[in-house]
């Protein structure tokens, strides 16, 4: 179905109306004005009365300018001819290698069955122990990187992409800076991940619309190689920015916002994208990790609040460091049972080790005076942040399990550990128990 | 058939004009293409009526036709829904997934109840007798219960029995009986019928105050914090606090017939563990798998927002059934937040003015109704039943202070506050000691528990001091008590999910613990300096953690238990721990002076002459 209209009746923002018929709720036009074409999508219809959203804006539209309906939803084309290629915010390449129109996918399709989704077991290893250690992460989590402007949260994520066993990379940028963009396409092709990897990208100079379909792309992509049985990680970056796009798009429609401005429906827009991870009975599975730049590093902003309530977890980049404190992954009690019998437990003792650390850095900065204990947790936390902490470190799980166990027993007795007496008896290395204390009194 | 034509499309929501009469709420289908997309009456206006519809709306135009139905949103009841897991119009999720496969497809629908399986009926009643709506007809077995087959709930007035079926085996929909009021109306009456979600179901004599304590297996909630039988409880809490693990640690070992777990607008991943964990479990107290006795009503966060806010009303509705059988229901709704924010994105679409956070005005009496629903009620046979309802909720920033939080607060009887706090310190569950309160009655009696919250209280105030004055300017009896409260959170209030002996605590064993340790925190240790004092409750914290993992009647728990007692005696200043275990208040001096007294080898009220010995620069004029 082909319909044109030269009826622009109204224009806000990046919102026309026109008068059409037999138009259908969600459908792409195109609009042709003098500084070119733009697609545009239906968002409402009112009897006779069209509402669209012009991708590229209204900016120089005129009221006598061509809206061409096109008969079809927004989809993008998903093949292998995808990998190794670069496209903006609503498909289109950028880099100059030729469009795809083959075996279009509509995005935002129907959720995922719940009967039909599989409980996560297998463990993403990613040579960074503040992950593998003490909060895995695993396949068709998602997962955000909770973080502030200028972390190295790119560093990161290109890290977990490279070292990540998986087939298909799919990065979706959402307004970033360009030079951002090309870091990441840079740090891809550099560790031989191009080739397997698929990027949709909507850097800050691009038209706001196109903001809120490059994860949509990216997801929709996603779906269809998991399905095809691949095993498929999915990076978008940044989704502070893609709740901005959101916001600024609801406030011009003159929807009544919530919470500091932000949409009333801003956790079930992002909750549509996050869902899409996903591990399917038979076939492949998708894993979400993201990255949320926290306006003033405060949680409690409706951004990272709102994508903390949908994730399962969130690792908290800060100052250079994954911080313990703050990092979750909800789904590490899935595989770190089976990964090596003391796991769990080191991860409980050296992390609650670690917090007592913090209280004696409290301690001393109020300038109290330090017990004997204080010592050796100051001793402990000092080599935890630099032998485990520091994002430089790059060491496979096992052997950051035995280092965590080293680290304790240069510094503690092991009563002092806390640790499960088995588990002492198999692993506390042999060094430390030459001199070590008496065992706690039986009888 | 009623029908109308679209006028306008605006997201999920529709404008339709329609010729003759349409009900407020009444269930509609857009016809889009050869699809029919389920939708719900929200507003009349003139002759335009604003419909929601419960998938995405794309691909309509203006022009489009809507069928009416004349039918309230109801759900379908009867046996076979037991084990099931539903969305949240009541569609079986693991026959859709049989027949569309891994996708919800839009305009996909399918009976509640399996229509084709066959279930041995057993009749009660005979032909002449009169019935009315919520008698017994007769019985199915279902799983362990026998699934009583009731007159429908709607039927008004007293109607004599005509024809009756024998025992025998009957699909869901197969008339059993057939009934005639006065009037002369012959109604048939099979092992199903429907009853709209968001009425209340009343048929019972009198509701009952909830005084029977719900064993929910974890130690905090029953031992401080109890939830009872028929009662209603909020679960707040900033993300990653653990309201959906507590949600479903309780789900499998709290002590009641039917758990019913509305997994409202939550991720996808935590109902599949359900899903998939349930039915490899085995319920203790049935000895089948724990699935036989739950229901899933999963509307996750990324499935039609509009569904959402039914699918809280249809779990309910399932729930007392349950309980017309006189059965304990147990409904979890998990999380209430997001079914406040389905009615958000609702009423900002119909445009209605705004309230507070641009929920609407509504909001409270609309929670509060739907707790209401929950109760202990003696049913007009006399048999008690009762619907405990517990939700969760996600308050905006992890702060209480929130219209859906305070709304909810109103309409409680326990609220367990989870803090972000405790979560960062890896205590679990992490639900605030101080904060939280429960009106019902628990396994430890009040008094005693008046004593422990006490102790608790002093105990955080002078950590709370001592990140002030540091360690070295706080006494040291006032330290040894802070080790105390910490000693028992650790042991008492923390609780191991992920242990298998851990993770669900019976109530006998509550008792026993719980005294064990009443006696730990009254006795006085001789502990000479900080160093001491820190090492022996680690000490003790392994002592009892061993303890918490030792299976309950075992040898190696009596023998840990004797171990603790032999341990801690041998650390009192007197000769065992069973002589200096008094009352829990002994441990709660007030002042150092009262210190000085309780631990003066003689336990005899403070005299003049014990103030005079006080050395000189503990009193106030030097």
């Amino acid at each position: 179905m082909r319909r044109i209209t030269h009826n622009i009746l109204q224009m806000t923002g990046n919102v026309i109306a026109v008068a059409a018929t037999g138009v259908r709720a969600g459908e792409l036009a195109v609009v042709a004005s003098r500084r070119g074409e733009s697609l545009a999508q239906v968002i409402r219809l009112e009897r006779e009365r069209v509402f669209l959203q012009v991708f590229a804006g209204t900016a120089g539209v005129s009221t006598g300018d061509e809206v061409r309906f096109l008969g079809r939803q927004m989809a993008v084309s998903v093949s292998d001819h995808l990998l190794g290629r670069i496209f903006d915010g609503k498909g289109a390449p950028r880099d100059h290698g030729p469009a795809l129109q083959e075996n279009l996918v509509p995005l935002n399709g129907p959720a995922v069955n719940p009967a039909r989704r599989l409980k996560p077991t297998t463990m993403i290893h990613t040579g960074i122990p503040m992950i593998d250690v003490f909060n895995s992460l695993v396949e068709s989590q998602k997962i955000s990187i909770f973080t502030v402007a200028g972390e190295p949260y790119h560093e990161l994520l290109a890290r977990v992409a490279l070292q990540a066993r998986v087939d298909v990379i799919l990065l979706g940028g959402m307004g970033l800076r360009y030079d951002d963009f090309l870091f990441l396409r840079d740090r891809l092709e550099a560790g031989g991940a191009l080739g397997r990897a698929a990027l949709f990208i909507h850097t800050a100079a691009d038209p706001l619309v196109e903001c809120l379909m490059a994860p949509d792309l990216a997801l929709a992509v996603a779906e269809q190689f998991a399905l095809a049985g691949r095993t498929v990680l999915v990076l978008l970056t940044d989704m502070t920015n893609f709740c901005d796009a959101l916001k600024e798009m609801a406030i011009s429609m003159e929807q009544v916002p919530s919470n500091r401005g932000y949409p009333g429906d801003l956790y079930s827009q992002l909750a549509a994208r996050y869902e899409k991870a996903v591990a399917f009975e038979g076939a492949g599975s998708v894993t979400v990790l993201s990255v949320t730049t926290m306006p003033g590093n405060d949680v409690t902003h409706p951004v990272p609040d709102n994508t903390g309530y949908i994730t399962e977890g969130q690792y908290y980049l800060y100052q250079g460091r994954i911080e313990p404190f703050g990092s979750l992954s909800r789904l590490k009690q899935q595989v770190n049972a089976n990964t090596r019998d003391d796991h769990r437990a080191l991860m409980d003792g050296m992390i609650r080790l670690y917090a007592a650390y913090q209280e004696t850095l409290e301690k001393r900065a109020m300038g109290f005076s330090l017990s004997r204990w204080d010592e050796k947790l100051l001793n402990y936390g000092a080599r935890f942040e630099q032998e485990l902490m520091d994002l430089s470190v790059n060491i496979p799980l096992f052997a950051a399990l035995d280092l965590g166990w080293k680290i304790l027993a240069d510094c503690f007795q092991p009563e002092e550990a806390g640790l499960r007496r088995d588990l002492m008896e198999k692993y506390w290395p042999l060094k430390a128990q030459d001199h070590a204390a008496p065992q706690p009194e039986q009888d | 058939m009623r029908t109308g034509t679209i006028v306008g499309v605006n997201g999920n929501h529709l404008t339709v004009e329609f010729a003759g009469t349409v009900a407020q709420n009444e269930v509609a289908y857009a016809l889009l293409d050869t699809l029919r997309l389920k939708a719900e009456v929200v507003r009349v206006r003139g002759r335009c009526a604003d419909l929601q519809v419960f998938e995405s709306s794309a691909g309509l135009r203006v022009g489009d036709r809507v069928e009416f139905t004349g039918e309230p949103l109801a759900a379908e009841l009867g046996p076979g829904l037991l084990g099931q897991i539903y969305d949240g119009l009541q569609n079986p999720l693991h026959a859709l997934a049989e027949r569309d496969g891994f996708f919800l497809q839009r305009g996909a629908y399918l009976p509640a109840l399996d229509e084709t399986r066959r279930w041995p009926f057993a009749p009660i009643v005979k032909p002449g007798m009169v019935v009315a709506a919520g008698d017994m007809l007769g019985t199915v077995p279902e799983g362990v219960f026998q699934h009583r087959v009731m007159v429908p709930f709607d039927l008004r007035g007293r109607w004599r029995v005509i024809e009756m079926a024998a025992a025998g085996d009957f699909r869901v929909h197969e008339t059993v009986a057939v009934v005639r009021n006065e009037a002369g109306h012959e109604l048939p009456l099979s092992l199903a019928f429907r009853w709209p979600v968001k009425q209340a179901i009343r048929l019972y004599r009198e509701r009952l105050a909830p005084t029977e304590p719900l064993i929910t297996q974890i130690r905090i909630l029953d031992s401080l914090f109890p939830v009872a039988r028929g009662g209603t409880y909020c679960i707040p809490g900033p993300f990653g606090a653990g309201k959906t693990l507590l949600q479903q640690l309780t789900s499998r070992f709290a002590q009641v017939d039917i758990v019913i777990i509305a997994a409202c607008g939550e991720r996808a991943g935590e109902v599949v563990e359900t899903i998939r964990d349930f039915p490899r479990l085995t319920d203790p107290l049935t000895g089948r798998t724990l699935m036989e006795r739950t229901i899933v009503v999963a509307n996750t966060s990324s499935m039609p927002v509009a569904a959402r806010e039914a699918s809280v009303y249809t779990a309910v509705t399932m729930a007392e059934y349950y309980r017309q059988m006189g059965l304990h229901v147990l409904l979890l709704a998990d999380s209430t937040s997001r079914w406040a924010q389905a009615m958000r994105e609702r009423s900002g679409r119909l445009e209605e003015i705004p309230g507070e956070e641009a929920f609407p005005a509504y909001l409270e009496s609309v929670i509060a109704d739907f707790y209401e629903r929950a109760g202990c009620v003696r049913l007009r046979d006399g048999r008690i039943g009762s619907l405990t309802i517990g939700g969760t909720i996600s308050p905006a920033g992890g702060n209480f202070d929130e219209p859906v939080t305070r709304a909810t607060l109103k309409a409680v009887g326990a609220f367990h506050a989870l803090s972000r706090e405790r979560a960062d310190a890896r205590c679990y569950p992490a639900v605030d000691p101080l904060e939280s309160w429960s009106r019902y009655p628990g396994v430890i009696p009040a008094d005693r528990l008046r004593q422990l919250r006490r102790l608790l209280t002093k105990a955080h105030e002078i950590g709370q001091m001592m990140k002030v004055v540091g360690e070295e300017g706080t006494p040291l009896t006032d330290f040894i008590l802070y080790l105390k409260g910490e000693f028992f959170d650790a042991v008492y209030l923390q609780q191991n999910a992920f242990d298998p002996v851990d993770a669900a605590t019976p109530a006998a064993r509550q008792q026993c613990v719980f005294a064990l340790l009443e006696d730990l925190l009254a006795a006085r240790f001789a502990l000479n300096n900080r160093d001491e004092a820190r090492e022996f409750f680690q000490r003790l914290r392994l002592h009892v953690l061993e303890l918490n993992r030792a299976p309950w009647e075992s040898a190696a728990f009596a023998e840990q238990f004797r171990r603790i007692r032999d341990f801690a005696a041998g650390q009192c200043e007197s000769a065992g721990l069973a002589a200096v275990a008094g009352p829990l208040r002994l441990a709660l001096v007030e002042t150092p002076l009262e210190a000085e007294i309780y631990r003066a080898p003689r336990m005899k009220p403070a005299t003049k002459a014990d103030l005079a010995l006080r050395p000189p620069d503990e009193t106030d004029h030097p």
